[in-house]
Parts: C-alpha cells; sequence; structure tokens
C-alpha cells in the first residue's frame, strides 16, 4: 500500500492532469534558475579565491535592499521621473557593490591571505552579520516593495492552453529566464575571451603560479566579489519582484547550498545544472509525494537529492575531481 | 615574573603526561572550581545565575562537543542544532515515559540517543570532505528539525506542538521545573559540566584523541598508519553529538523549562561553531572561552550603553549588535586566527618570562 503510494499514486496524477504537471515543472524550473544564480556568485568567488563565501546570500538581499532604498531616497529628494530615479538607484547600487567588493579585500580577505579554509568561511560569517546590522541600520528593518515596474520589468502572465488544461507562465518569471541566460553567456565569455577573464581563469588553477607570472590577486579578488555582487543584485531583483524585499529572503542562501554540493563548488555550468535539478525535483517532490509524509518536506528534500548524488560523486556532479597525495 | 616552574622535576611518566604538569596550574584549576562551586552560587544574584552562568555552562558543553569534531577531528559539521534537539526531544520522551526514573539520569541518557542520530548522519562522511561534509551535515540540521515540528508523538501530541519539564526532585529538593531555584539548577549543569569536561579532557589525552587529531592532519596518512578511519570518525560523530544532546537536554530542562523546535534551528548550529572558531579549534580551554565572548558580548552590548548615560532606540541596539558582532569576529580573526586560547597561551608565556623578554 506505501509502496503503492511511492511508485505508482504520484505518476498516475501526473498523467491524469498533464497541464498541472507542466506547470508544477514551470515552478520548479524557475525556482531552479534562481538557486542557480545565488550558487553562480558562491562558484565565481570559489574559484578564484578558495573561500567559501557564506555571505552570498546576504548580498543578495543587501543589493535589493540598497537598490530599494536608495531609489527612494532619490524620490524623496524630488527626483519625480520614477524610471529616471529607478536607473539612477540601479547605476548607485552597482556602485555600492563595487566598495562593497573592494572593502572585503582591502579589510577581510588581504589580512587573512593564506589562513585555513575554515578560517575564510568564519570570516565570510562575520560579514554576514556585519551586513545584515548594516543594512536594517540603514534601509530600517520593515520589508519594502521591490521597484520592478519602475525597472520596465513585465508584470502579468500568459496563459498556455496545452495538453487539454491551462499553464500560466508569470512573465516576471520569463524575464528571470531570459536574464539569466544571458548573464551566463556574459560571464562565460567575459571568461573566455577577456584577458581579465583569462587571468581569473589562472588564479582559479594556481595562485602562485598566478602570482608568478604577474598577475595581480588583489585586482583580481576585487573582480571576483564584484561580479559576483552583481550576480547577487539580479538575483536579488529578481527574487524581490516574486516576493518582497527584505532579511527573511537569507534563507534562500541555505536553499541553494544543496546547489552548490550537487553541482561542484567550482563548476559553473555545475552551477546551472545542480539549480535546475534542485528546484525541479523540489516542487515535483513536494508536490506528489509531500502528502504522503506531511508537509514543509521542501526544507530538507533538497539537501537528501544532493546527498546521494554526492555518495556516488564526492566532488559533485562537475567538479573537479579531488586527488589526495600524502 | 607571576610565577615559575623552576624546580618541578617530572621524575616519573605519569608526571610527564600529566594534563596539569605545573603546580601553578593545578592550583589554578581548584581555585576556579572552588570560585565557581562555592563563591558563585554564594554571592551571585538571580540574573548572573539564570541568565549568564547557566546558558554559558550549557553553551560550553556543547561547544566542547563540536569542538571534539571539529577542532581535534577536522570534520566541519553544522548539525549542532539539531543534535543538541535530540537530546532535548529524547530526554523529554524518557522522562514522561518513565517518570519514576531521577531526571538526571534522563539527561545523560539522552546524550546516547543523540550518539545513535549523530553516528546515523556521519556515516557520509567517510566519502565527502570538507566543506561538502558541512553541508551534508545540515541535511541532518533540517531534516531533524523538520522531525522536531511534524512528528507529535515527539511532544507527546501536546496542541502547543513546545516540549515543557514539570518538576523534578533530587533528595527532595527541586532541580528542575518552575520551583527549582537558579542555585540548585546552577549546582547541576555545573557539576554535570566539570565531570563532562574532565572526562573529553582524558579522552583527547588518551590514545583515541590522538587517533582523532591523526586524522585531522591528513587522513590518508593516518589510514595508512594503521588508523581505521570509519571506527575514528564515527567514534568523533558519537562522542561530538552525545554531548551536544545532554547540552540540549540541560538548555531545555535546566534553563528554559519548555522549548519548541525552534531553539535548534540552524542559527543555533551557526551560534555554537562561532564560538569554537572564536574560542579556538582544538582546545578545550577555548570551548569555554569562546561561548563566554560570544555568548555574553551580545547582553554586554545591550545593558552596558544605557548604565553609562547613552540612550539607544532598543531596534538599533539590535543592528548595531550585529554589525559589532561581525565586526568583532572579523577582527579576533585577523588578530589572531587560532582563537582566543591562544592568545591566553601567548599570554601566559608572557607573565612567565617577564620582566625579561628572553
Amino acid at each position: 500500500m506505501l509502496l503503492y503510494k511511492i511508485f505508482i499514486d504520484p505518476f498516475v496524477q501526473m498523467g491524469a492532469s498533464p497541464d498541472l504537471f507542466v506547470q508544477t515543472l514551470w515552478e520548479g524550473l524557475v525556482a531552479g534558475v534562481l538557486y542557480a544564480l545565488i550558487a553562480l556568485g558562491f562558484v565565481l568567488i570559489f574559484k578564484a579565491s578558495g573561500v567559501f563565501n557564506f555571505a552570498q546570500g546576504i548580498m543578495v538581499v543587501f543589493g535589493a535592499l540598497t537598490l530599494v532604498g536608495i531609489y527612494e531616497i532619490l524620490v524623496r529628494w524630488g527626483i519625480s521621473q520614477e524610471n529616471v530615479a529607478a536607473f539612477l538607484a540601479l547605476g548607485l547600487t552597482i556602485g555600492v557593490m563595487f566598495l562593497l567588493a573592494f572593502a572585503v579585500e582591502r579589510i577581510v580577505l588581504k589580512p587573512l591571505v593564506n589562513q585555513p579554509d575554515i578560517i575564510l568561511f568564519m570570516a565570510t560569517f562575520g560579514l554576514t552579520y556585519f551586513l545584515i546590522g548594516f543594512g536594517e541600520y540603514v534601509f530600517g528593518g520593515s520589508s519594502k516593495v521591490m521597484i520592478a515596474d519602475q525597472l520596465y520589468l513585465p508584470k502579468g502572465f500568459i496563459d498556455l492552453k496545452i495538453l487539454g488544461g491551462v499553464v500560466s507562465l508569470q512573465k516576471i518569471d520569463i524575464a528571470a529566464a531570459v536574464i539569466a541566460s544571458i548573464m551566463v553567456t556574459g560571464l562565460a565569455l567575459f571568461f573566455s575571451k577577456t584577458r581579465i577573464g583569462r587571468a581569473l581563469r589562472a588564479v582559479a588553477d594556481s595562485h602562485k603560479a598566478a602570482l608568478s607570472v604577474g598577475i595581480s590577486l588583489d585586482q583580481i579578488w576585487v573582480i571576483v566579489w564584484f561580479a559576483s555582487g552583481l550576480v547577487a543584485l539580479v538575483t536579488g531583483i529578481m527574487w524581490g519582484a516574486r516576493s518582497e524585499v527584505s532579511f527573511a529572503l537569507e534563507v534562500i542562501a541555505l536553499r541553494a547550498l544543496p546547489v552548490l554540493i550537487l553541482g561542484g563548488f567550482t563548476s559553473i555550468p555545475g552551477a546551472i545544472v545542480g539549480g535546475l535539478i534542485i528546484g525541479i525535483g523540489e516542487k515535483l517532490g513536494d508536490f506528489y509525494w509531500g502528502a504522503l509524509l506531511g508537509r514543509g518536506i521542501e526544507s530538507w528534500l533538497a539537501y537528501f537529492i544532493a546527498l546521494v548524488f554526492l555518495l556516488f560523486r564526492p566532488q559533485g556532479l562537475f567538479g573537479e575531481k579531488i586527488i589526495e597525495r600524502v | 615574573m607571576l610565577y615559575r616552574e623552576a624546580g618541578q622535576f617530572k621524575t616519573n611518566y605519569a608526571s610527564d603526561l600529566a594534563v596539569f604538569p605545573i603546580l601553578q596550574d593545578r592550583m589554578g584549576i581548584a581555585a576556579i572550581l572552588l570560585v565557581a562551586f562555592v563563591a558563585v552560587p554564594y554571592f551571585g544574584n538571580d540574573f548572573l545565575l539564570q541568565a549568564i552562568m547557566i546558558p554559558f555552562l550549557i553553551f560550553s558543553l556543547a561547544t566542547i562537543g563540536l569542538n571534539l569534531l571539529t577542532g581535534y577531528t577536522g570534520l566541519l559539521s553544522l548539525g549542532t542544532g539539531a543534535f543538541m534537539g535530540v537530546g532535548a526531544y529524547a530526554c523529554y520522551k524518557l522522562e514522561t515515559l518513565f517518570p519514576g526514573v531521577n531526571i538526571i539520569v534522563w539527561i545523560v541518557t539522552a546524550g546516547f540517543a543523540s550518539a545513535a542520530v549523530g553516528v546515523l548522519f556521519g556515516l557520509p562522511s567517510l566519502r565527502i570532505k570538507g566543506f561538502y561534509l558541512a553541508i551534508a551535515t545540515l541535511a541532518a540540521q533540517f531534516f531533524l528539525q523538520w522531525c522536531f515540528v511534524r512528528i507529535p508523538w515527539l511532544f507527546n501530541y501536546n496542541t502547543s506542538g513546545a516540549i515543557e519539564v514539570g518538576t523534578h526532585t533530587l533528595f527532595g529538593i527541586p532541580i528542575t521545573g518552575p520551583n527549582a531555584t537558579s542555585t540548585t539548577r546552577y549546582l547541576i549543569a555545573l557539576s554535570i559540566v566539570v565531570v563532562m569536561t574532565w572526562f573529553a579532557s582524558n579522552l583527547v589525552h588518551g590514545r583515541i584523541g590522538r587517533m582523532w587529531m591523526a586524522v585531522r592532519d591528513m587522513d590518508i596518512a593516518a589510514e595508512l598508519m594503521g588508523i581505521r578511519l570509519l571506527p575514528t570518525k564515527l567514534l568523533a560523530f558519537a562522542v561530538s553529538s552525545f554531548y551536544c544532546g545532554v547540552a540540549g537536554a540541560m538548555l531545555v530542562f535546566l534553563w528554559y523549562g519548555g522549548a519548541e523546535a525552534d531553539v535548534f534551528s540552524i542559527n543555533q548550529s551557526f551560534f555554537i561553531l562561532f564560538m569554537v572558531i572564536v574560542g579556538g579549534l582544538g582546545s578545550l580551554l577555548g570551548s569555554f572561552l569562546g561561548a563566554a565572548f560570544i555568548f555574553i558580548l551580545p547582553i554586554f552590548l545591550r545593558y552596558v550603553p544605557p548604565h553609562v548615560g547613552m540612550s539607544i532606540f532598543p531596534a538599533t541596539v539590535e543592528h548595531i549588535t550585529f554589525m559589532i558582532t561581525g565586526g568583532l569576529i572579523i577582527f579576533f580573526l585577523i588578530v589572531e586566527p587560532h582563537g582566543l586560547a591562544r592568545l591566553w597561551q601567548t599570554a601566559k608565556q608572557k607573565l612567565r618570562v617577564w620582566p625579561f623578554p628572553y
């Protein structure tokens, strides 16, 4: 009976209403894109500096909050054109993210060069706490509404009539998917074609070798933190447009961690594929099997999916093979 | 200057292996124990005992637990909060199923339930390493926390979903529940912590501790030297979870007097990890220093500014507390990545040779 419920019933359900199945799949895909974006920020930093950046999740929130905060200030100062204010705020926020990257490199990373990984990990914890406190102090602790309209992000939804039912797609989700793919392509081009991109890959391969051919580590780290700050900002805008902007969003960082171990810490394609697998798995699992265990299983399901993959490939799906020497 | 160990010779192996080889150290420990057992309960007020000393002891114990795993064996775990929860819920179930047995027995026994769960979630540690393992332990954290909420059997089908502690006695004196004074609860907590710290100290100075440290330094090399990795790592998980479980049971039974699943959330795990890192990886003394620092710092920040005449809004205080905590963690890591324990050692060395630095 239990086996029947686990292995037969959900599939019968899927077959019975394919439109519902497609809808769930789509929602999983969208969630997966956002997870992938967060994981991408992690991977960029881990590749270039070997730092496991726990603050990535808070950078997402911080970016979104700064954007809305600056926008509100600009409007209060009397910039009547909402769109102008919004894009001005976007520019200023990018500036803030750069300053953040610069400050992190100068104040946190540089004095901690060559320390064990766990120490650097803890330092990003400190950073997390600092950013939470700082963000709430400056912009207030109440949740805000993302300025999606002012940034010309589409809203509403499209109904697709397929498979004898209706699947509704939020326009913002489509925009998110498009922007995410543009950004990933842009980053890939940046990494493979430009001078700085080549330097970044060199640093990722070996810090010492990169230093010895005259690549400035400081500069590279600032660039990498800035890049992942930008990724965080875009993620924040997308996620904020779907719900609201508040520090409750920081939990998404914890949701993105299984994506990371699934894809491997060092692989950008891994982050994307992992994000999609986790996003879809989570939504389908919760929708079709969730009732069996009581609701709320999406809080740990992703970790179990990742754990199972990990037992067969300890370095993640796309991670570099771990070679240990004595 | 303050003391010299000149003239204290080690004439046999036992004294060479002693944990505190110097007379002054032994006297220092005796003095600390005397203060903790006699002076603090005698002179301390309710606030000191209830809001500072009891939680400090409990967090120290949990920190020792995590330190055995992360500091000594090198396995990073983010599931401490959940293992504490297992201890608390196990103790609650045992206490309600067998109310006749003394509660202290159950507090310690609850550790074994936690240890069993810890071993189960420690199994992947043989294949998964480093940060991958840390995230794998998050699976334990979220799964167990979900269990605490969704399995009503664990909290005896209470409508509130919380566990509550009744009154239990030892020699006729109430030690848990609303009737117990903070002094008795403090003394009980202190006794458990002292005994378990003594046990941990013996553990890490003995063969098992050396095995753990060999695994931490390089597990392949340790394996080549004939240390079997799986039992060693699982033992570390078991002992660590045991300590965390007892700490969790104490948290509910001796401090809160009742708890919900939220108490054992991921933030609790991070909190304990802060204590381990700030105190010093691989140091029992560091566990106490770290717990004191991380736990008392926010209290200090909350209570001191109003006393010196600064008036700040409570919300602002909360934000600034966050900022300062974050800033101080980074600051301490930069100044001394090996934690407060190393600072203490440096200070001790300086005092020994003062006023001549060489």
